[in-house]
């Protein structure tokens, strides 16, 4: 009891029972007018989710395959014609210090075919390259199908093929003497390449050895690309005098590239498309909290004699207004922690699909959840407002 | 006697040009411990004494005073206070929250008034043994007949000892048996101790009231104790 004057203020378990009235007894309503922000939530936090984990499985990927590794090209000369690699380049790699494996390839002006009965303009765009017996451990790369050259086979018309090269040629199994039309002349198939990440030419190509290229292809020995593994750490320090130990006469001749950086830098690229579909949640989000703003004022004419009871009782206005300010906010939060649990879920299960690690950042489901009080904050003023001037009496008279 | 209620030359006029007069110099007391009825026609102005009474609505002119505090010198937030502690209301139409059980509803009476939550269930608790409900605490109100549901609805009014209780037409909407058990329970309370105003429009209740106020065109016509 009260010796002054005062009204106390309500104890918040007090508050949060009179502000989830309205939600129990109309739970339907309750639900669908939550629903707009949920799905504004829910997108937000699938949107972040998504582009976080994609971002770590590519960073995985980027981890996996290595940052060391470097490739040296042929480049141009000062006139424009394509500049060659000295014969000796991938030798005098090899020999600087923090090196640990060097492969590489030479190209061919061969053409290949499926038969000699295929028009010659049919090319498929792809390319016949010599390449070194190591090449596809230096790319982290293995063979799908078959085996991979070796010693013996690189000296006879034998060829493997790369990833892209295989399903243009319409080729996905290997089988005894199965063999392609290479230059003029059949070559025999080894294997099939699982595609090279880091070496994307490598997968619309057809390999063949280096002693058979030059024997029957017309090839002069000349590395056309050289890849280069390096003691990690030490990747800058290679990087730096790859050109000069490859061509030591023209080493502006020679391109050096690490192709990881380009995708690093397509996963710092990710969040590039998400502005858009944040943007479709916000405006979700708007709309949720037109519904919630709706449902309110509905709920105040509604339940007029429920107001005046409670001044009755002795409520006052600030009290009033404060229940319906928090039925407001409860509504979009429950809203908005049933859509953080949406993003969540689908966030997890689609990375699972991808073979990610599900990342659902903590920017993302906070954010989510602070908006969703944010809105019921703003929705939930003007009806609570309307509540609270609503005088006793009016409120009171029924009918 | 003590006056719990107070009207001196009370005047309620509603709207601005031209005002319509509710109440026009309405005086009396109510004591403490009385039983009294408010009888009158519709459009007599019983609402707007009700009202005024409650400390729901500020009189146009005149004095009104709940135990001895002028509503006039009270703000917002004080005549509040003074509902919530000091006034009971029961209303013809019950007003029962139907999700919640009787023991909630008839705690909610104190929910204003400062009581700690495990205190305002002990106290619902007696005055629903106090109205004959004692066995019915967890019942909603749709589970209820009427004469029940009000019951509930005056135990709500009574759960904090209020200074003076105001029932607006409490048999209003319900038959007449039930209308006369409600009465009878009205009576008890009363000789308990509690100060009661029914405010109603049928004289055979007036009738059942020590004290009778009658009113007509918003004048007190006559104040008669039997």
């Amino acid at each position: 009891m009260l010796t002054e004057l005062d009204s106390p203020r309500l104890s918040l378990p007090d508050l949060a029972r009179v502000a989830s009235v309205g939600l129990r007894t109309r739970r339907a309503r309750a639900a669908l007018s939550a629903l707009g922000i949920a799905i504004g939530v829910a997108a937000i936090v699938a949107v972040l989710g998504l582009s976080s984990s994609s971002q770590a499985g590519l960073l995985a990927e980027i981890d996996r395959l290595g940052t060391n590794l470097l490739t040296v090209t042929n480049g141009q000369t000062l006139f424009g014609q394509t500049a060659e690699l000295p014969l000796a380049a991938p030798g005098m790699i090899r020999r600087i210090g923090p090196v640990k494996q060097v492969q590489y390839t030479g190209s061919t002006s061969a053409n290949v075919y499926r038969s000699p009965y295929i028009p010659a303009v049919n090319t498929n765009g792809l390319a016949v390259q010599a390449a070194s017996i190591g090449l596809p451990h230096a790319v982290r790369t293995t063979v799908a199908q078959g085996v991979y050259l070796n010693a013996a086979t690189a000296r006879e018309p034998v060829a493997v093929l790369g990833a892209q090269a295989a399903s243009l040629l319409g080729i996905d199994r290997i089988y005894p003497g199965e063999r392609v039309w290479l230059g003029s002349m059949w070559f025999y198939l080894a294997g099939i390449l699982k595609p090279a990440v880091l070496a994307p030419e490598i997968d619309d190509s057809v390999l063949v050895g280096f002693p058979a290229a030059e024997r029957w292809l017309g090839l002069d020995g000349h590395p056309t690309t050289i890849y280069v593994r390096s003691v990690t750490g030490q990747t800058a320090a290679v990087q730096s005098v790859l050109a000069a130990t490859a061509d030591p006469g023209a080493p502006n001749e020679v391109d050096v590239s690490q192709p990881s950086a380009a995708l690093t830098a397509r996963a710092d690229a990710q969040g590039a498309l998400n502005s858009l579909f944040l943007g479709l949640g916000a405006v979700s989000l708007l709309v949720g909290a037109v519904g919630v703003a709706n449902i309110m004022l509905i709920g105040v004419l509604e339940r007029r004699s429920e107001i005046g009871l409670r001044r009755s009782l002795g409520a006052t206005k600030g009290q009033i207004r404060t229940q319906f300010l928090a039925e407001a906010i409860l509504l979009s939060l429950l809203g908005g922690a049933a859509g953080a649990v949406a993003g969540a879920i689908s966030t997890i299960l689609y990375a699972h699909i991808k073979h990610w690690s599900a990342v659902v950042p903590v920017t993302a489901w906070a954010g989510g959840l602070a908006a969703a009080i944010l809105i019921g904050a703003i929705a939930g003023l003007l009806p609570a407002i309307r509540a609270a001037q609503l005088s006793p009496t009016e409120a009171l008279r029924t009918v | 006697m003590t006056a719990v209620l107070e009207l001196e030359e009370v005047t309620k006029h509603y709207g601005a040009d031209p005002p319509i007069p509710a109440l026009q110099g309405v005086t009396f007391g109510v004591g403490a411990g009385e039983l009294l009825a408010v009888l009158g026609p519709s459009g007599s102005g019983k609402s707007t004494l009700l009202h005024l009474m409650g400390t729901l609505e500020r009189p146009t002119s005149g004095r009104v005073a709940i135990t001895g505090l002028d509503v006039a010198e009270l703000a917002d937030r004080e005549l509040a206070a003074v509902r919530a502690t000091r006034i009971g209301f029961v209303f013809q139409q019950f007003f029962l929250a139907e999700h919640s059980s009787v023991l909630d509803n008839v705690a909610d009476g104190l929910l204003y008034a400062g009581v700690a939550a495990a205190e305002r269930r002990e106290q619902a608790a007696h005055a629903l043994t106090a109205v004959g409900l004692g066995a019915r605490l967890k019942a909603r109100p749709p589970q209820l007949s009427g004469g029940e549901r009000q019951r509930v609805a005056i135990a709500r009014a009574l759960v904090g000892a209020p200074a003076i209780v105001l029932a607006d037409e409490p048999t209003g909407n319900l038959d007449s048996t039930t209308g006369e058990q409600i009465m009878a329970l009205i009576e008890e309370l009363n000789g308990n101790g509690a100060t009661i105003v029914v405010i109603t429009h049928e004289h055979a209740i007036a009738a059942r009231c020590p004290r009778r106020v009658q009113l007509l065109d918003g004048r007190v016509i006559s104040d008669t104790v039997s």
